[in-house]
């Protein structure tokens, strides 16, 4: 079985992003970019597969500008075999980058596919519910832990109120949640090795997609902030404040 | 034309994030619907029916619904798609699992996690664990919508009388079934539906010193939470978890205790109302967002808190 992982180039989530002056949307020039940590799961999980004998090859795709060949280098760093990038600037919708991850899927024909539960930036979480949709195959969500059988899987999922476990025939398209893995470091070697490794490239034209959109962002502010309030000196002083000043007890 | 909103629902009851999802509706269109699908889910239609604001419910009770499971349900929501300008869901882990899915088999681009209604296709939403705030306009006719549940408040649970029609299940499409769940159990409300929250970070240690927590939280009648730094210790389980990366709530009284304030944090909890921080490193972040800041070694506060909040104003 073949397994694709898909990984986004998004802000670094240790940056602390700022708006544009003008609104148009966030300043990313000279800001460290990583691959989206929903998606270094991803790689980990399909590794993890594959190094228990149930996958034979981790395809890595990337959807987006030509940067996001680094994004498939550290993919292929942590250890999968070969990627593929579909190169089209500006802004993709979780609708398009379905459409084209379905076109891939069709020509790749992989038993799995694993997207990130969302991306850190635009925060959408739809691109796996809707790839699945369009495949016309189960979706394990949120997923926290993945028990591949012979003809389905038991997908553990993160809901609200605690965890949920459903069985999905295969193929199928599985998200993932934080607490699935601990995704590991690439090594210097593999990293070195990683530089050998092919990226096939597609455009949306070679996969017969159009790029559309159907959603403008009008504008970009920052949220609305919060003033600091007052340091009290004792407990009795802040159930005090709670009970007669804020009202809240 | 109207609005159909998905419902969830447990034991007979309408949660919370639907009541928020309903305003949101009430704000696009006047012509509410709801749908109540599930097994024996008639106690939960007569629910819907009382919600002020809801024009009408549509029940559909089958076994293949007793589970909110993807794939059928997308398939009945495409199935009655045609008859609405929206179809709107709570943005939860069932809405969030639903919605999208449907939209894509009709062809259509979701928006998710909806903090305002600006207009009849115009939405704020939070981006970058809601480090910013976008304004989105979408060119689709028919909007397929979830709602940030803190960011409206919930309609009113009684007060309407609209009529219950049933319609027919869609089929199982056979790609999935439920095998089992396991919920937390707690005597206490639940984390996006308690008036008060006190949560713990990793400045709480262990997971045996949460019953410090516990007990503030019995006496407040609050919801337990935590941040990620403590689930990712080891703590409590992740659907303690208050932040980006788990639960948004907005209470009444926030009451984050060793808690640093990591930025994934404060994007969960910093719409509540008020904020109260303990922590005993002074230049913690979460004082710049606290409404009362105690800074103090928490375990001598919070037995003191529990002793103060027993002796009477």
């Amino acid at each position: 079985m073949k397994i694709l992982v898909a990984v986004k180039r998004v802000i670094d989530y240790n940056v602390k992003i700022r708006v544009k002056s003008d609104n148009t949307g966030v300043e990313t020039a000279n800001v460290k970019m990583s691959m989206n940590p929903f998606d270094e799961i991803g790689v980990e999980e399909a590794l993890r597969i594959k190094e228990a004998g149930n996958a034979s090859e981790v395809v890595a795709i990337s959807l987006g500008g030509a940067k996001c060949q680094e994004t498939i280098r550290t993919a292929l760093a942590m250890g999968a075999d070969r990627g593929i990038h579909v190169e089209t600037d500006g802004v993709l919708e979780p609708l398009t980058l379905a459409k084209l991850m379905k076109a891939v899927v069709e020509r790749e024909e992989p038993g799995l596919v694993i997207l990130g539960k969302q991306a850190i930036d635009n925060d959408n979480g739809q691109t796996a519910q809707m790839l699945a949709a369009l495949l016309g195959w189960p979706q394990g969500t949120f997923a926290s832990k993945i028990d591949l059988q012979d003809s389905e899987a038991l997908v553990t999922r993160e809901v609200d109120g605690g965890l949920e476990t459903v069985a999905l025939g295969r193929p199928m398209v599985v998200s993932t949640d934080l607490r699935l893995n601990e995704p590991r470091y690439a090594s210097l070697p593999n990293i070195m090795k990683a530089k050998k490794k092919p990226i096939d490239k597609y455009s949306p034209e070679d996969l017969s997609v159009a790029v559309e959109h159907r959603i403008t962002v009008l504008k970009v502010e920052e949220p609305a902030g919060r003033q600091a309030g007052v340091i009290v000196e004792s407990v009795e002083e802040l159930v005090d404040k709670l009970r007669n000043e804020a009202k809240v007890i | 034309m109207s609005v159909l909103v998905y419902a969830e629902h447990k034991d007979g009851r309408i949660l919370g994030g639907t009541l928020s999802a309903v305003t949101a509706a009430i704000a696009l269109d006047q012509d509410v619907h709801l749908l109540v699908a599930g097994e024996s889910c008639t106690d939960a239609a007569d629910a819907a029916s009382r919600m002020a604001g809801v024009t009408r419910v549509i029940q559909v009770d089958d076994p293949v619904y007793a589970h909110p499971l993807a794939e059928p349900m997308a398939d009945l929501i495409v199935s009655l798609a045609s008859g609405y300008d929206a179809v709107l869901a709570a943005h939860t882990t069932v809405g969030k699992n639903i919605l999208p899915r449907a939209a894509a088999l009709l062809d259509l681009a979701p928006i998710g996690d909806i903090m305002s209604v600006e207009g009849p296709d115009t939405f704020k939403r939070p981006i970058y664990a809601g480090n910013a705030i976008a304004t989105v306009q979408t060119s689709e006719s028919k909007k397929i919508i979830t709602v940030r549940a803190t960011a409206f408040d919930g309609a009113a649970p009684e007060g309407g009388e609209a009529p219950i029609e049933s319609a027919p299940a869609a089929g199982d499409p056979g790609l999935s079934r439920f095998v089992g769940q396991e919920l937390t159990k707690s005597e206490r409300p639940e984390l996006t539906a308690a008036s008060i929250i006190i949560s713990g970070g990793r400045g709480m240690q262990s997971g045996d010193n949460f019953h410090l927590l516990d007990t503030v939280a019995d006496k407040l009648g609050a919801a337990v939470g935590a941040s990620r730094a403590a689930v990712d210790a080891g703590f409590v389980p992740n659907d303690y978890q208050v932040g980006q990366t788990g639960k948004i709530v907005a209470p009444e009284l926030y009451i984050a205790v060793g808690i640093s304030g990591a930025i994934q944090h404060l994007a969960g909890m910093k719409d509540s109302k008020v904020i109260v921080a303990i922590n005993k490193d002074e230049e913690a972040p979460i004082f710049q967002v606290a409404d009362y800041g105690l800074v103090a070694d928490l375990f001598k506060a919070l037995p003191a808190l529990s002793e103060a909040l027993d002796k009477e104003d």
